[in-house]
């Protein structure tokens, strides 16, 4: 069994990853990185850090054991991780809270997020109203017509949501304007980055923040089964739910890890946010991992049913593994995940984000090629209430 | 005296008591036919040297003003490979150097080492990169160097005395001092603290150090000028081309050349 140890001292998984910015945030990418190493191995932080995550968080989440959607499959033993149960609905608060206490520690009283459907600027609003610190909340302005409530939720929790109207007007053109914004005022302000992209050190410090997710279900499959699970499912975006629950899972090979896509209308079109299943190696939003581009190198927009994997890119350590085969990538569609969503609500009562949806749906199809002798956890990221109109709408025009 | 074409050239116009003024424009915002009339026009109003932006889809250093001109331009299909083609069947046409300014993913897609070549044989004379800082530059500072090309480094007033003196140590061609706290466009002033940064550049570098970013008036470029080299300037140019008043472009490239002289 080999140790693993990525990132190495330059921000790299393998060749992906890097720091990719203007000089001008250089010096705030290395402030983080210090202060973000000696915050993880002082226990006063780690202390506060474990007590917001039981307290107000809502942790450990359960690792449910999903006995009608297991005998309906007729596969394996099926668990549920549900980060659905969080504070505030999914993952997304696991690394807010982290990033929000480093902000102090930092003595910064300020943070700057980007949001696409609103899920991490209403986690980031969240512990920045239960800290103290003054959020602002980039959003493109057609997420904010899609997203009215989640826009009103912000500015309940005390945060500035600013429209972005440059280009699709979308999580991209978001994150964009708050690495502008960041620029501009980076002596005092914080950038809270939602997923596990962007430059070193964001994706370690968010895998890091995220691996609580892997953590638990380790020990708690463990105490469930007597065994480790025989495969791992998450849904991928930017990947920080999925590398949450992968990364302490790396070393132990046998354990099969799934990483799903959103292939949105399909990866035949165009219409879809399938990066590693059809982009090609770029360098985006600070790091090098894949892209979907043109033949030019122009970032396309990617398209998605579910705005959490609406992303162009992905994750540096996801295309590492990907690279070196540790773990796959599978695409499902936008009518797959609707399936998923359905019937998931139906056998267990729960209804799933539509991101987690796609993870349901990738487990159903390795369900059937898997016996009863084994176990599959599937990560399931987040409560599907914010979907619940949006899919009445589509299945009333169907 | 430098041994690269636009360390010369450079070294020249300030052996003739000019302050160096570096106008950006966007290439193929207004379609690439009329590029080679705007080098020719700012070659002819007295610039030192032309930034040449490479559209992207991303530009994370911008303001809106080069935001929306980059935007005008992809609408008209420009790309790196249309680009570097024109800078290469017009090269015999132009003495004025060429800098392009490019974010990293183009060239990554079309290949650094390829790009590198391509330049050289397309004529251009440094390369700026606002996403790679000294960390990452290893690849293509090695490939534009083989093909003697200016790796044009970037300072910011974020950075620490430490990395000032490395950029310093490390610049070719000039010395971009980003003198803002944000992204490219107009600003009415720029802070105090710019003095004494343009100062300790100019004390660290061996090559000239201009300021740019928020630059658009020929007070400003009078008032940097006189604690370093000269500017560069790029949204206030970009819109006056875009509106047509290339008679100001003129005037804010004569008079900021000129300080010296009037002086």
């Amino acid at each position: 069994m080999t140790t693993y140890t990525m990132p190495d001292n330059k921000g790299r998984y393998g060749e992906f990853g890097g720091q990719f910015v203007p000089e001008l945030l250089m010096p705030a990418l290395i402030e983080l990185e210090k202060a973000y190493e000696e915050a993880m191995v002082d226990p006063s932080f780690t202390e506060e850090l474990d007590y917001y995550l039981k307290q107000y968080v809502g942790r450990e989440t359960p690792l449910y054991f999903a006995e009608q959607l297991s005998k309906q499959l007729g596969g394996p033993k099926i668990f549920l991780k549900r980060e659905d149960l969080n504070h505030t609905g999914a993952h997304k608060i696991n690394n807010t809270i982290g990033q929000a206490l480093l902000t102090l520690r930092m003595g910064k009283k300020k943070v700057v997020a980007e949001t696409g459907a609103g899920q991490h600027g209403v986690a980031t609003a969240t512990v920045c109203a239960l800290l103290g610190l003054d959020c602002i909340v980039f959003m493109g302005a057609e997420d904010i017509k899609r997203q009215k409530l989640n826009v009103f939720r912000m500015e309940l929790l005390g945060a500035e949501v600013r429209s972005v109207s440059q280009g699709s007007s979308t999580l991209k053109d978001a994150t964009n304007e708050a690495l502008r914004y960041w620029a501009s005022h980076v002596n005092d302000t914080h950038y809270i980055l939602g997923s596990a992209v962007g430059p070193h050190p964001f994706p370690k410090i968010v895998r890091d923040l995220q691996s609580v997710i892997g953590k638990e279900t380790k020990l708690q499959i463990i105490e469930q089964t007597g065994k480790l699970p025989d495969a791992v499912v998450a849904c991928v975006g930017g990947g920080s739910n999925s590398i949450g629950m992968f990364h302490p899972f790396i070393e132990d090979e046998k354990v099969k890890l799934y990483g799903v896509e959103a292939a949105g209308l399909g990866v035949e079109t165009n219409d879809h946010a399938a990066s590693l299943t059809k982009g090609k190696l770029g360098i985006f939003h600070g790091t090098l991992s894949h892209l979907l581009q043109d033949e030019n190198g122009q970032v396309k927009e990617a398209f998605s049913i579910s705005a959490g994997l609406d992303y162009p890119g992905i994750g540096p350590e996801h295309s590492h593994l990907h690279d070196t085969k540790r773990a796959t990538y599978k695409p499902i569609t936008d009518e797959e995940a609707l399936k998923a969503f359905q019937f998931l609500s139906k056998t267990e009562g729960i209804i799933p984000a539509l991101e987690s949806s796609h993870a349901v749906a990738l487990a159903m199809k390795l369900a059937k090629e898997m016996s009863a002798k084994e176990t599959l956890v599937i990560c399931l990221s987040g409560r599907g209430d914010k979907d619940v109109e949006q899919v009445k709408s589509r299945l009333e025009a169907e | 005296m430098g041994s690269l074409k636009l360390e010369q050239v450079l070294q020249q116009k300030q052996a003739a008591n000019q302050n160096l003024f570096v106008p950006y424009i966007m290439a193929g915002d207004g379609g690439l036919d009329i590029l080679e009339e705007r080098i020719n026009f700012l070659q002819e109003s007295g610039a030192s040297a032309i930034e040449l932006g490479i559209p992207f889809s991303d530009p994370i250093a911008d303001g809106p003003t080069i935001q929306e001109a980059g935007i005008r331009a992809l609408a008209n299909g420009t790309s790196l490979k249309s680009i570097l083609e024109f800078l290469k069947s017009t090269k015999e046409d132009r003495s004025i150097p060429i800098i392009l300014m490019t974010y990293v993913n183009p060239i990554y897609h079309y290949g650094m080492e390829q790009f590198a070549e391509d330049c050289a044989d397309s004529g251009v004379d440094g390369i700026i990169i606002p996403d790679v800082p000294m960390e990452e530059e290893g690849p293509i500072a090695t490939h534009l160097s083989n093909e003697k090309i200016a790796f044009i480094r970037l300072a910011a007033m974020t950075s620490p005395e430490v990395r000032l003196k490395e950029i310093a140590r490390k610049s070719e061609g000039f010395l971009y001092a980003v003198a803002v706290m944000g992204t490219t466009g107009v600003r009415s002033s720029h802070s105090d603290n710019v003095k004494g940064y343009l100062e300790n550049l100019k004390k660290y570098s061996s090559v000239p150090v201009l300021a740019g970013f928020g630059v658009s008036s020929v007070e400003q470029a009078h008032e940097l000028s006189s604690h370093c080299d000269g500017v560069i300037v790029g949204s206030k140019i970009v819109d006056l081309l875009y509106q047509g008043k290339h008679d100001e472009v003129r005037n804010l490239i004569q008079s900021s050349v000129n300080s010296k002289v009037q002086v």
